[in-house]
């Protein structure tokens, strides 16, 4: 018994070791993906971690558009010419969409920034994603998947999340048509669109997002805004309020759900 | 509009270059008549050059029809200048060219025989002082001047003291002559190909491991890679070939975004497209050649590394992200990797190009937004658009509700119609319908892009279609 102390008396020591070093999640970030709107950066202390993998559920398979847009404005909005790494399966342009670089312009992003990468299923998405996020420079990568998402378990989340942190490169997870599971992401989204102001002849405005926090790593979930995005700027700011209040979404049952899955 | 050149058929009925067309069709009823194009011309004799590269290495273009080759020392492999002039005969038969040859002391020499020698001789050099003063290739009245002279023949000008036909038709004249004749050097111009990078190792027992062939194969990299740096070069296009002993031979390429001298790189492609291969790389008995060809130069600087070893920081990452578009191009294929690009037109699922990345596209100013406006365009298209049933108050007004994917959206905001004409200049049949799209939003705040397809005018029951969907 004596001597099967000694692997039990090692794997202590390393605890302990982990433990005294900060560990993994409580290590501080890099830095942040701020969206620009004061109140809701510092909500979720500064805005979205660098090096951390950071999960955007779209509310409803329509929403899937909002989810990707936010995603890709919060990466695109940081200064410089930093390419963002856009991932999806080649069928994702049937399901959701081409992304079109010029509504990306339009929105204020650059398109030259994008740089797109296809892969063939599911499995090869995995193992890019893994290379491109152990790749620093990248604004952020951007990985699309639509549906369930069976390989990207826990163990895998956690590849992913490793990687990110050692390279400094932050993943957003854009997972479509999916409901939410426990996973080791930093913060978790339900991103949907939500009515913009109307302009002249009821025209429709400006792009608007409705944002519910499933999960915090670092405090309290729970949290809903809604953020209007202004391209003059490149900033989310509050909506244009016309008096309206949030309406309460009929989508309360999943977010919920999300909530307790985490 | 003239002749430019003729095949021996029509030389036969009497049709000559430089004869107008009209001319000729009146002489022959059915003349089959084809655009000169010399651009092509030009391309077509490059590559037969290129295919007498097996003669001898220098090789000359003649433009706009003629190659000469400079022999000497060569000719014994094929038998003698006989045996020679037999395999590039049979060669260009093969190919459908009609060829007419001469051998020459001189490369002038042979060149004017090939093209001006009438009657035939008992030796060289009374075959050159037989050919016509047309074979000098002056000016035509200084051609006509001297045969009205009397000199019809190189021999006949060459036995009249040099200084005098150098006094009455310039010294070009006396330069030609002395040429031909071969008092005078006549050096030629041979059509230079870079020698490719090209680093290969035989092995006197074949190898029977592919984990020892990607060893070799590393090692020519560096190679490679050391003779890129002499020449002030970096590769883009590396091919592997494995020779087997059985006579089979097996290709790997990659490619780089970027030139690169870095032989790590190179390898770690190489082990991305062989773990990637579909069926894996088969010694067979044995692998007795490998040979590494980088097929594809471009210049690249000698790269200022910092004192203590390692590029800039700056650059160091920008390397990184071309590396890593490299190996994902590598590992999913080129296509797969895409950069974006505007292209000038309104036909909006026309208006971007998907590039390969690794073509590394020169990035164009995008369409800036319009201050204080909403996106006109979508985030996300629809290509092709995707049908929908739309209820609209009149036929040509605004939609109201429309089905999507089966499911009702009713419409609270809309704008529109932006209308979308049809490309006319670009196609006969105008291009097709005019389309009105409209920018809507549902009740729920999502934002669409639906477009009608054809006017009223142009169309009983124009179909509607959802184009895209905004952020």
């Amino acid at each position: 018994m004596r001597e099967s102390s000694h692997p039990l008396a090692g794997l202590r020591q390393r605890i302990a070791r982990l433990a005294a070093s900060g560990g993994f999640e409580s290590r501080p970030a890099e830095g942040w993906l701020a969206s620009g709107h004061a109140r809701f950066d510092a909500a979720i202390g500064g805005g979205l971690a660098v090096g951390r993998p950071h999960e955007f559920f779209a509310a409803d398979a329509l929403d899937a558009t909002s989810a990707a847009a936010f995603a890709a404005l919060v990466a695109l909005r940081t200064p410089g010419k930093a390419p963002l790494i856009w991932l999806r399966t080649s069928d994702a342009g049937k399901r959701s969409g081409h992304i079109h670089a010029p509504g990306i312009a339009e929105l204020g992003g650059d398109p030259d920034r994008l740089l797109l990468v296809e892969a063939p299923d599911p499995r090869m998405l995995l193992a890019c994603a893994n290379d491109a996020i152990r790749c620093a420079g990248s604004a952020a990568v951007i990985v699309e998947s639509w549906g369930k998402f069976p390989l990207l378990d826990l163990t895998a989340g956690r590849r992913l999340a490793l990687g990110a942190r050692d390279a400094g490169t932050t993943l957003l997870m854009l997972r479509l048509n999916a409901a939410p599971v426990p996973s080791v992401a930093e913060t978790r989204w339900s991103v949907a669109a939500a009515p913009s102001r109307e302009l002249e002849a009821n025209a429709p405005g400006a792009p608007a997002f409705d944002l519910e926090l499933l999960r915090w790593r670092g405090g309290p979930a729970g949290t809903r805004w809604r953020l209007d995005w202004n391209h003059d700027e490149k900033s989310f700011g509050d909506p244009a309020l016309s008096g309206a209040l949030l309406p309460l979404p009929a989508r309360r049952a999943m977010a919920s759900h999300g909530a307790a899955a985490a | 509009m003239r002749i430019a050149s003729v095949d021996a058929a029509a030389l036969a009925v009497g049709l000559r270059v430089g004869m107008p067309l009209a001319d000729a069709r009146a002489q022959v009823g059915e003349l089959a008549v084809v655009p000169h194009d010399p651009v092509p011309d030009q391309d077509w004799l490059d590559r037969l050059a290129q295919g007498c590269a097996r003669y001898s290495p220098l090789v000359a273009l003649d433009a706009p029809d003629g190659l000469i080759l400079d022999i000497a020392g060569g000719e014994h492999l094929y038998g003698g200048e006989a045996g020679l002039v037999a395999d590039v005969e049979m060669r260009f038969r093969r190919l459908g060219m009609t060829l007419r040859h001469a051998l020459g002391p001189t490369a002038d020499a042979a060149r004017a025989l090939a093209r001006y020698q009438a009657r035939p001789a008992p030796d060289e050099g009374q075959a050159i002082r037989r050919l016509p003063v047309a074979a000098l290739e002056l000016e035509a009245e200084a051609t006509t001047a001297l045969v009205r002279a009397g000199l019809k023949t190189i021999g006949d000008l060459a036995s009249r003291p040099m200084a005098n036909l150098a006094a009455r038709f310039g010294a070009d004249a006396a330069m030609a002559l002395r040429r031909i004749l071969g008092d005078a050097p006549s050096p030629l111009d041979p059509r230079v190909v870079p020698p490719p990078v090209v680093a290969e190792r035989r092995f006197a027992e074949p190898l029977g491991s592919s984990a020892h062939a990607a060893k070799v194969l590393a090692e020519l990299a560096a190679e490679a890679v050391e003779d890129l740096a002499e020449r002030g070069k970096g590769g883009r296009h590396f091919r592997a070939t494995f020779f087997r002993s059985d006579g089979l031979a097996r290709t790997i390429a990659i490619e780089t975004g970027h030139p690169t001298r870095d032989a790590g790189l190179v390898m770690r492609l190489f082990a991305e497209r062989m773990d990637g291969l579909a069926d894996p790389l088969d010694p067979g008995f044995g692998f007795d050649m490998i040979r590494l060809a980088v097929t594809r130069l471009e210049a690249l600087g000698a790269t200022q590394l910092k004192l203590e070893g390692g590029a800039a920081r700056g650059a160091n990452e920008d390397t990184a992200m071309d590396e890593l578009a490299d190996r994902l191009a590598t590992r999913l294929g080129r296509g797969r990797v895409r950069r974006f690009r505007p292209a000038a037109t309104h036909i909006p699922e026309q208006a971007q190009l998907e590039l390969p990345a690794i073509d590394a596209p020169a990035p164009l100013p995008w369409q800036a937004p319009e201050p204080g406006e909403p996106p006109t365009r979508p985030f996300h298209l629809f290509d092709p658009p995707q049908p929908i049933e739309v209820i609209a108050e009149v036929p040509d007004g605004p939609p109201q509700r429309f089905r999507w994917r089966r499911a009702f959206h009713a419409i609270r905001r809309y704008e529109g119609p932006e209308r979308i004409a049809a490309e006319w200049w670009r196609r006969r049949d105008n291009g097709g319908l005019t389309r009105d799209y409209y920018r809507v939003e549902d009740a729920q705040g999502r934002r669409f892009w639906l477009f009608r397809h054809g006017l009223y005018d142009e169309k009983p029951d124009p179909r509607w279609y959802i184009h895209g969907v905004f952020a």
